[in-house]
């Protein structure tokens, strides 16, 4: 099977643009209230909740898509990694997992035994269940997880309740997609593009574990609309936001790549959406395209108070993560998100 | 002119061809690609304003739209000049007192100093030494978040200093992560010499 069609374009980078979903998302029904259903799709959240008892409520979730790397067990964990990233986003804790794979009848039935090997292993490492899972013949290689998780209601992390005056860190770098981008137009180091995937499969629970101990107002994981994108859902209409653009955790080489225009769609199209929000302060035009950069299993973005914000970003870094405060909550202004 | 057809390709290719082909042209020309979505015109428009050349557009019809670029005489001859510590720089120095920059918000002063430092690596011209004193030495140290920034500069031919007694004080002695050990007289020496100092 030639590796063509076995990566075309995959990741996050697939994901469809967040203008077009809208439009969707607005028109369908909205079924019975529900008061148990703490987390809908009303807010734009990473994940379900739905409240089962005082002190339990369940959180779902289901992430897949077509491959950003050539070799299969890589894949499998980067999109088990990133499926089971929404969970941690909640302040949540893994319980049960089940594959979701489109797979061609006639490629090689050893590749898809890799791919799940990878995924499967993410399960266990965040200590869940795989418990089964559902597979179609197609014409495209498609995997993922359809997990739940389970939270106390009393310390779920939205994404959108962040407040004024909190500082914000993000737990990973930014560029993985504009790495991956670069790396299928031949064009990516294989320094680069190792330093993409030990990110990528790089599971957000111990930056989740760590946010526990702390009085984090919101959180969510920076994935397919790019940091911009997930910033603007955290602020919600309610709130403005000042980013430092060089104290973003970035990925060198991706800089570097967006200087050499090895641009994405899906960057674009995150741009085409945020941009009426933002305003750009003379910063270098590779630093816009990774603050649009869709990140296939990207860090954790954490809203907390200033007061508590430098110790736990210290306390992620000697986790080993290349965690940063990467600018403040303000309340609402002119303008929801200052890039200087 | 030459004409690129990057119909069916997904982005960056079409990207990619016209690149090339601006390249190929070796001179002052036109290339025109054509592309099936929106969003490569989009891409393709980014990279020619960032460029500077003369860009059109137009919808051909439904999944078909043609880029036409026009290389000027000003923008072809562009040799990417990479100056680094060792070719050329005039001496200059950074040096870091603290772990903030200005004085007033602390959050924000560490987000600024970050943002210094790592601007400071993407400067043409590096300086041949940063200095760290004071609140500053914390930054070569373990849990410092310019650490890979900072190696950055050591590998491209940076050196990097850290005033010793300011590690003592602080107990991080055995934390220091990049970069050698510095003390009062060394100090004085290398700013007296240098030719001017960077100090955010």
């Amino acid at each position: 099977m030639s590796d063509i069609v076995f990566c075309k374009g995959g990741g996050c980078t697939a994901k469809l643009g967040a203008g077009v979903l809208s439009k969707v998302l607005e028109k369908l029904p909205k079924g019975e209230y529900d008061e148990n259903l703490i987390v809908g799709y009303d807010s734009r959240d990473d994940a379900s909740v739905y409240k089962i008892s005082e002190d339990t409520a369940i959180v779902q979730t289901l992430d897949f898509f077509p491959p950003m790397v050539e070799d299969p067990y890589t894949f499998g964990m980067i999109a088990a990694a990133n499926a089971l990233s929404d969970i941690y986003a909640m302040g949540a804790d893994v319980l049960t997992a089940l594959n979701i794979v489109c797979f061609p009848e006639s490629m090689d039935m050893n590749i898809l035994g890799r791919i799940m090997q990878g995924g499967a292993e993410k399960v266990t490492e965040a200590g869940g269940i795989l418990a089964g899972g559902h597979s179609i013949n197609d014409s495209d290689v498609k995997y993922g997880l359809s997990v739940n998780g389970i939270v106390s209601p009393k310390k779920i992390l939205a994404n959108n309740t962040g407040r004024e005056g909190d500082v914000l860190i993000l737990t990973k770098k930014l560029g993985v997609g504009i790495i991956c981008t670069a790396s299928r137009a031949g064009e990516a180091s294989q320094s680069a593009l190792d330093e993409a995937i030990s990110s990528m499969t790089t599971l957000n629970k111990y930056a989740s574990e760590i946010c526990r101990r702390y009085n984090v107002n919101a959180c969510t994981d920076v994935t397919g609309f790019g940091l911009m994108g997930h910033l603007h859902e955290m602020l919600s209409g309610r709130l403005s936001a000042h980013i430092i653009s060089g104290s973003v955790p970035v990925m060198r080489p991706a800089l570097g790549y967006a200087d050499e225009f090895l641009l994405t769609a899906a960057a674009q199209r995150n741009r085409n959406f945020t941009e009426q929000y933002i305003e750009f302060n003379n910063i270098p035009f590779a630093m816009e395209e990774i603050l649009f950069d869709p990140q296939t299993s990207g860090g954790l973005l954490i809203s907390i108070g200033a007061d508590e914000s430098e110790r736990l970003a210290e306390e992620l870094r000697s986790a080993g993560m290349p965690a940063s405060i990467i600018g403040e909550i303000t309340r609402k202004d002119k303008k929801e998100i200052y890039v200087s | 002119m030459i004409k690129i057809d990057a119909v069916g390709d997904v982005c960056p290719i079409p990207v990619v061809k016209t690149k090339n082909a601006i390249k190929e042209l070796k001179g002052p020309g036109t290339v025109e690609t054509l592309v099936d979505n929106e969003i490569a015109v989009q891409n393709l428009t980014k990279m020619a304003n960032q460029k500077g050349y003369k860009v059109e557009s137009k919808k051909i019809k439904d999944d078909l739209y043609s880029v036409v670029m026009t290389v000027g005489e000003a923008q072809t001859e562009n040799t990417e000049q990479i100056l680094t510590a060792a070719d050329g720089t005039r001496g200059s120095i950074a040096v870091i007192s603290s772990g903030f920059m200005g004085t007033g918000d602390d959050t924000l002063g560490a987000m600024l100093m970050k943002s210094f430092i790592f601007a400071l690596t993407q400067q043409e011209s590096l300086p041949k030494a940063v200095l760290f004193y004071n609140g500053g030495a914390k930054l070569t140290c373990e849990g410092s978040s310019s650490l890979e920034d900072i190696s950055y500069l050591a590998e491209h031919g940076v050196e990097i200093l850290t005033c010793g007694t300011c590690l003592k004080h602080y107990d991080l002695s055995d934390k220091l992560r990049i970069g050698g050990v510095t003390n009062m007289y060394e100090i004085v020496e290398r700013m007296s010499r240098a030719s001017h100092i960077i100090k955010p």
